[in-house]
C-alpha cells in the first residue's frame, strides 16, 4: 500500500506519528541534551574549584 | 516596593532567578500542551475541506510563530550585547538559537506533512517555505559561527552581526504570502477577525502559549549552563550550593 493511500485511510495516525510524535521527540531530546550539558558543566566547574583549592 | 529590574541583567542574580522560574514554566507548558491537544483532537470539529489533516495546524502554526519571534528576540539580545557589552544579553542570544532552530525545523517538517495530502507534494520552492528554510539556515549559521570562534567575546560579536543582518528575513517570511503569489495560504487569523471555529482558535492559542512556555523554560535551562561555563573562574560560581556538593 503506498503512503498516499495509507495517509488518506489513517489521517489521525499520520498526523500523530508524523507531526506530533516527531515534535514531542524533538522536545524530549532537546531537554535531555540541555540537562546533560548542565551535568557536564557542573562537573567541570567542580573539578576546577577542587583544583583551585588544592593549590 | 519598586523592583530594580536592572539587577536581573547581571548573570549573578539572573542565575538564581532563572532556576526558580524554570519549574513553573515547564509545568505550565506540560499542562497547556495536554489541554491544547485535547481541545484540538476531541473538541475541535473536522474541517469541511481538509478533513482531519488540518489538525497539524495546532503544532505547525505555533512552531512557525515561535521560530520567527525567537529569531527577533535572539537578534535583539545579540544587538544589546554588541552595543552595551552586557554579558547576559550575548549569553541569552546563544541560548535561544538552538531552540529557535528546532522550532524552524518543526515548522518545515509539519508543513511538509501537511503539504503532501493537500498539495500533493512534500516541498515546493514557494516564497513562504523557502524564506522559512533560510531562517533555519540563519539559525544554524549563527550556532556554527559562534562555535567556530574560541574567544567567547569575539564569537558573540561575530554571531551578533549575523543575527542582526539576518533579522531582515523575518518580515519577508511574514509578508511573503502577500507580496508573492504563493501556494501557501495567507494568514488565517488577522487583526480584522477570523473565520476559524472557536474551538480551533482555542486549541491553537493554547498550544501557542504552551510552546512559548516550553521555549522560555528550555532557554533558561540552557542559559544557566552557559553562565556556569563562562563565569566558572568567579568566586560566586564556586560558592554555589550545586558546585560545592
Amino acid at each position: 500500500m503506498s503512503l498516499d493511500i495509507w495517509m488518506r485511510e489513517n489521517p489521525l495516525t499520520y498526523i500523530w506519528l508524523g507531526s506530533y510524535g516527531v515534535a514531542m521527540l524533538i522536545f524530549v531530546v532537546e531537554i535531555a541534551m540541555v540537562r546533560h550539558k548542565r551535568k557536564i558543566t557542573l562537573q567541570q566547574v567542580r573539578l576546577l574549584r577542587n583544583a583551585g583549592g588544592d593549590e | 516596593m519598586a523592583i530594580n529590574w536592572f539587577k536581573y541583567s547581571a548573570p549573578t542574580t539572573f542565575y538564581g532567578l532563572a532556576g526558580k522560574l524554570i519549574p513553573w514554566f515547564a509545568f505550565s507548558a506540560a499542562i497547556l500542551t495536554v489541554v491544547g491537544l485535547y481541545i484540538g483532537f476531541y473538541v475541535a470539529p473536522t474541517d469541511a475541506q481538509q478533513g482531519e489533516f488540518y489538525r497539524i495546524i495546532f503544532i505547525h502554526v505555533p512552531a512557525s510563530i515561535l521560530s520567527m519571534f525567537l529569531y527577533l528576540i535572539m537578534a535583539g539580545y545579540a544587538a544589546l550585547g554588541l552595543i552595551f557589552k552586557t554579558r547576559l544579553s550575548s549569553m541569552m542570544a546563544t541560548a535561544i538559537a538552538p531552540t529557535g532552530a528546532l522550532f524552524a525545523f518543526i515548522s518545515l517538517w509539519t508543513g511538509a506533512l501537511w503539504g503532501k495530502p493537500m498539495w500533493g507534494a512534500w516541498w515546493m520552492w514557494d516564497a513562504r517555505l523557502t524564506s522559512e528554510l533560510i531562517l533555519l539556515f540563519l539559525y544554524l549559521g549563527f550556532i556554527a559561527l559562534h562555535a567556530s570562534i574560541d574567544d567567547p567575546r569575539r564569537a558573540d560579536r561575530a554571531a551578533a552581526l549575523l543575527a542582526i543582518v539576518g533579522s531582515v528575513n523575518v518580515p519577508i517570511i511574514y509578508f511573503s504570502v502577500k507580496w508573492w503569489n504563493t501556494l501557501h495560504q495567507g494568514s488565517t487569523i488577522k487583526f480584522s477577525g477570523t473565520s476559524m471555529h472557536v474551538a480551533m482558535q482555542q486549541a491553537m492559542f493554547t498550544m501557542l502559549v504552551a510552546c512559548w512556555l516550553y521555549a522560555i523554560a528550555v532557554v533558561l535551562m540552557r542559559v544557566r549552563s552557559i553562565i556556569l561555563e563562562r563565569e566558572r573562574n568567579t568566586t560566586w560560581i564556586s560558592e554555589l550550593p550545586e558546585v560545592k556538593l
